[in-house]
């Protein structure tokens, strides 16, 4: 569905013509999000470089009623980004400037299409520490990641995108500009807008300044892997790490099947005759991390570790998180769709919800191969199929129903860091209940009256 | 072939459904780099060679130029996770646009006819033109010509081309190396060397140094004088039949049975010279063959490595170099740490890394001539990058990067000595006779 001249002139008048993308080849490159089987062609698709520019794009919108959907770099899981017909998607990649790093108050100030990896460089450049870490951090923006509130390997210790956004700028549905949060650590002055539109998924407003915190850079860090014969065994070690009152930065599972898929891209030497691995790491002051180190292998050894290695430097630390992050891209490998979950349980549940996954995925003679940031209780169990095998596609729909159904009766959430989007959309009144959707309709229907901003994704209005 | 036959449709599906759209390969992918679009990113061509498959495009003129936009410098092969063939994937979406003639204009078939389906399908041809732009360099002629001024009524893509003829060797492979090279008492394998095209005209010492090396390991070398192109300029640009026919020729000249190992000293022949079994895989009277020709083919530094060299005992004196990565020995062949460690091997040399090393230099085949605006500017930046590692020497293992770096040099007025790595390590060879006369 085209735009309308009048639209289209308008945008070209606000960012140039070079910026106003229609032709098929353009519009069919940005018919689709990382997520599975999902595709639609947008009207068109712009680049904004400024504030000012996304105003006024938004105004008009407003103004004729368009529907506008944000994009960052479109990794995301849940069709977030993935455009509905007839819309313009205003892509934030060209707001790529690193504004201010600010060492005395800890901050960078950062347009919403700087990527995460770049963020965490000039971090690191700073003698500083970005802790979130997605695995799509080489390429997914922090625009994206604070509308997904991402999650990220180093959770357990560092928590999420949440915990380190101090202020935002966001352009709101008619055009206005809004600041919300600033440098100050404590600030109770109203609601916290910042929390709201964190997670908003680009149904709330555009995000085209992120105010970021950065903590000092730990001094020291350990990774080892340790490969367990049962999968039940690698949960147990971990719920052991956590009674010992130890919490490590990262705790990763891998299940045999995403361990060879990971070992076939990566080659960094997993060893393959295990039925489960966790990656684990802990930093902080270097007499903490040896202890620490020293506890958490102990609890590896009791629990049948059939192998516990020492990452011996940086460099191999680096290679084997980057091997980690490639787990469901590399699951790929094997079959020609791959359809991840993202349910997530207490801790407490995890062993549990792995037998759950593992049970359904027998009961509807499934592949499936499983990864995830264990330690945050958050899972990825991923379906191998292929999106044309209709009725395989089906049988993916009814394992998918029963896992979230027992991730809520655990006490879990159907999603704990990729979002509702598209994907989990009819999941949401259950788990959320009367109350919350009623809460969440009647804010998204005052920011947004006309409904221009991703309609139809997380809920109808 | 028959009209309804298209390359993307007829190709494996599964093959177009590998990706999965995570984007992990964009900020790899230099032409992504540079314009920030998805079309021009690994993830948005092949969701548009998809699309095509699928019958949601037809190919159209912008498909075509977005095909050879693509540097086709797989980069975005390495990032992927995923394991997507994009090589295949491009060299048929190219193969399908030049069946369906949808780029066809008079220039561009003149040129294309002149080169790809003439000139580099029979290298006397190329020889011969090798003679005369030899002998245009040599009288004097193109310095002649350049003082005048003449060029200056050409237009500015023209006079830039000008500007980046390479200089012509002396002496062809032919006149510099023997049809077989002995390998002394020490000889432990047979081995045949395949000369190229573009190394010949331009770098035949390189084809010696590496002669050379391989006699100084116990390799006995059979380097007959008349070659034929590998074809890899013929599949990268959509010439399947031709591609073809030359993989078969080439075959027959160099029978894989007799040999230990096929060489090859130019990255991106080495790339292509290795998958013939996938170019005749309709082709049962040549396919087995093509399989053992697969294996038996290698890159020079894999060989050398594979077989342990002797370590020059004498060197190169306090020289600082980097190494420049060929896309396609890198990408394309992963070979990656072997052309380092047989630089370290050599006495005296100091490697120090490259920033960026395997980011493509923009050569890229014909690229340069064909995008030279984007071709520009991945040159500066790889420039600006061996600039910064204060080497006075750069090392690269493919005639296109080492004429770009070449050039770029000269147009950044940097005094560089770009090199092949074989010629530094056959110097070093050089050295131990001069040490030993010496002493
Ligand atoms: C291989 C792979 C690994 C991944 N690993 C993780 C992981 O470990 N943890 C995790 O949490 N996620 C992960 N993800 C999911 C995804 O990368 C994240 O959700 C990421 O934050 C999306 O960023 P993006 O720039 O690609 O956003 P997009 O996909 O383009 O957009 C995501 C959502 O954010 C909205 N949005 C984007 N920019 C803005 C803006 N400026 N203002 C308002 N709304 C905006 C969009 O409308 C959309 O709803 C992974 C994805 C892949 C493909
Ligand atoms: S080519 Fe590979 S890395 Fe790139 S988007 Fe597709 S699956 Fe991901
Ligand atoms: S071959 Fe190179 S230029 Fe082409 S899509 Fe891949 S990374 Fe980009």
């Amino acid at each position: 569905m085209p735009l309308a001249n009048a639209t289209l002139a308008r945008l070209r008048e606000i960012v140039g013509a070079e910026n106003v993308l229609t032709s098929p080849e353009d519009l069919i490159a940005y018919s689709f999000d990382g997520t599975a089987a999902m595709q639609q062609l947008p009207g068109a698709v712009v680049f904004a470089t400024t504030t000012e520019q996304v105003a006024q794009i938004l105004k008009h919108a407003n103004r004729t009623k368009t529907p506008v959907v944000t994009r960052g770099s479109g990794t995301g899981l849940s069709g977030g980004s993935l455009p509905i017909p007839g819309c313009i998607v205003l892509c934030t990649v060209k707001m790529n400037r690193i504004l201010e790093l600010d060492r005395a108050n800890l901050t960078i100030l950062v347009e919403p299409g700087v990527t995460t990896l770049a963020v965490s460089d000039a971090a690191t450049a700073a003698g500083l520490f970005y802790p979130p870490d997605p695995g799509s951090m080489k390429i997914s923006t922090i625009g994206g990641n604070v509308a997904e509130n991402s999650g990220g390997l180093r959770g357990l210790k560092y928590g999420i995108t949440r915990n380190y956004v101090m202020g935002l700028e966001v352009v709101l549905p008619d055009g206005e500009i809004l600041w919300t949060g600033n440098k100050c650590v404590k600030d109770v002055a109203g609601y916290s807008l910042r929390d709201l539109f964190i997670g908003s998924e680009g149904t709330l407003g555009v995000i085209t300044k992120v105010l970021l915190r950065l903590i000092p850079k730990p001094a020291a860090k350990k990774t080892m892997v340790a490969t367990f014969a049962q999968m039940d065994a690698a949960a147990q070690c971990v719920s052991d790490i956590i009674a010992a009152q130890i919490i490590p930065c990262t705790l990763e599972f891998l299940d045999r099947t995403t361990i060879r898929c990971v070992e076939d891209f990566a080659k960094v030497g997993l060893p393959l005759d295990c039925e489960a691995l966790l990656m684990m790491e802990t930093d902080g002051h270097p007499a903490a991390v040896a202890e620490e180190a020293a506890k958490m292998e102990e609890c590896a050894r009791k629990n049948g570790a059939m192998e516990v290695r020492v990452a011996k430097d940086e460099a191999e630390a680096n290679k084997l998180a980057t091997a980690r992050r490639s787990a469901f891209s590399a699951l790929a490998r094997l079959a020609p769709t791959t359809i991840l979950e993202d349910a997530t349980v207490p801790r407490s549940e995890l062993a549990k919800m792995i037998r759950f996954v593992a049970a359904v995925a027998k009961k509807y003679n499934l592949r499936v191969g499983t990864f995830g940031h264990m330690g945050d209780g958050n899972l990825h169990p991923t379906f191998l199929t292929d999106e044309r095998n209709k009725e395989e596609m089906h049988r993916v729909e009814e394992a998918f129903k029963e896992i979230f159904d027992e991730a809520i009766r655990l006490g879990g959430t159907i999603t704990g860091e990729h979002g509702i989007g598209m994907a989990k959309k009819s999941f949401l009144p259950k788990f959320a209940g009367d109350a919350q959707m009623r809460v969440m309709r009647e804010l998204r229907r005052a920011l947004d009256p006309n409904g221009i901003l991703n309609p139809g994704k997380m809920f109808d209005r | 072939m028959s009209a309804g036959h298209s390359h993307l449709k007829d190709l494996d599906y599964s093959v177009v459904q590998q990706c999965m759209h995570c984007g992990l390969c964009l900020p790899t992918c230099p032409t992504y780099d540079a314009t920030k679009l998805e079309r021009h990113s690994p993830r948005g061509r092949i969701a548009l060679m998809r699309a095509i498959a699928d019958d949601r495009l037809t190919i159209t003129k912008t498909f075509g130029e977005e095909m050879y936009f693509c540097l086709g410098c797989l980069a975005c092969q390495t990032a992927c996770p995923a394991g997507v063939n994009y090589a295949e994937l491009f060299e048929h979406a190219r193969a399908e646009i030049e069946e369906k003639k949808i780029l066809a204009n008079p220039k561009r078939n003149l040129i294309r006819g002149f080169t790809v389906s003439w000139l580099f399908m029979d290298l006397r041809r190329l020889e011969l033109l090798g003679k005369a732009l030899r002998l245009y360099q040599q009288l004097g002629l193109q310095a002649l010509i350049r003082r005048s001024g003449v060029l200056r009524l050409l237009p500015k893509r023209l006079q830039e081309l000008e500007a980046m003829t390479p200089s012509v060797c002396d002496k062809f492979s032919a006149e510099l190396i023997a049809p077989i090279t002995s390998a002394g008492d020490t000889k432990k394998y047979r081995v045949a060397m395949l000369t190229g095209c573009a190394q010949d005209l331009t770098f035949s010492d390189v084809n010696r140094d590496t002669v050379e090396v391989l006699a100084q390991n116990g390799c006995e070398v059979f380097t007959p004088a008349e070659q034929s192109c590998c074809g890899s300029l013929h599949a990268h640009n959509g010439e399947w039949t031709l591609a073809q026919q030359l993989a078969r020729r080439n075959i027959d000249q160099f029978p894989p049975e007799q040999f230990d190992a096929i060489i090859t000293n130019a990255g991106g022949c080495g790339s292509h010279l290795k998958h013939y079994a996938k170019l005749l895989v309709d082709d049962p009277a040549y396919l087995k063959r093509a399989e053992l020709w697969d294996a038996r083919v290698n890159d020079i530094h894999e060989w050398l490595v594979q077989i342990t060299i002797r370590n020059p005992e004498a060197g190169i004196r306090n020289q600082v170099v980097t190494y420049h990565e060929s896309c396609h020995l890198t990408h394309g062949q992963k070979v990656v740490s072997q052309p380092r460690e047989l630089l370290k091997a050599i006495p005296g040399l100091l490697l120090v890394e490259l920033p960026e090393a395997n980011w493509c230099c923009g050569s890229a085949g014909i690229y340069n001539l064909t995008q030279p605006e984007m071709a520009g500017q991945l040159l500066d930046r790889k420039i600006a990058h061996i600039k910064s590692t204060g080497a006075t020497t750069v090392a690269t293992a493919n005639p296109g990067c080492l004429l770009q770096l070449i050039n770029g040099a000269a147009k950044a007025g940097l005094k560089l000595r770009v090199v092949h790595p074989m010629t530094l390590l056959a110097e070093a060879y050089h050295a131990e006779d001069r040490d030993r006369h010496s002493t």
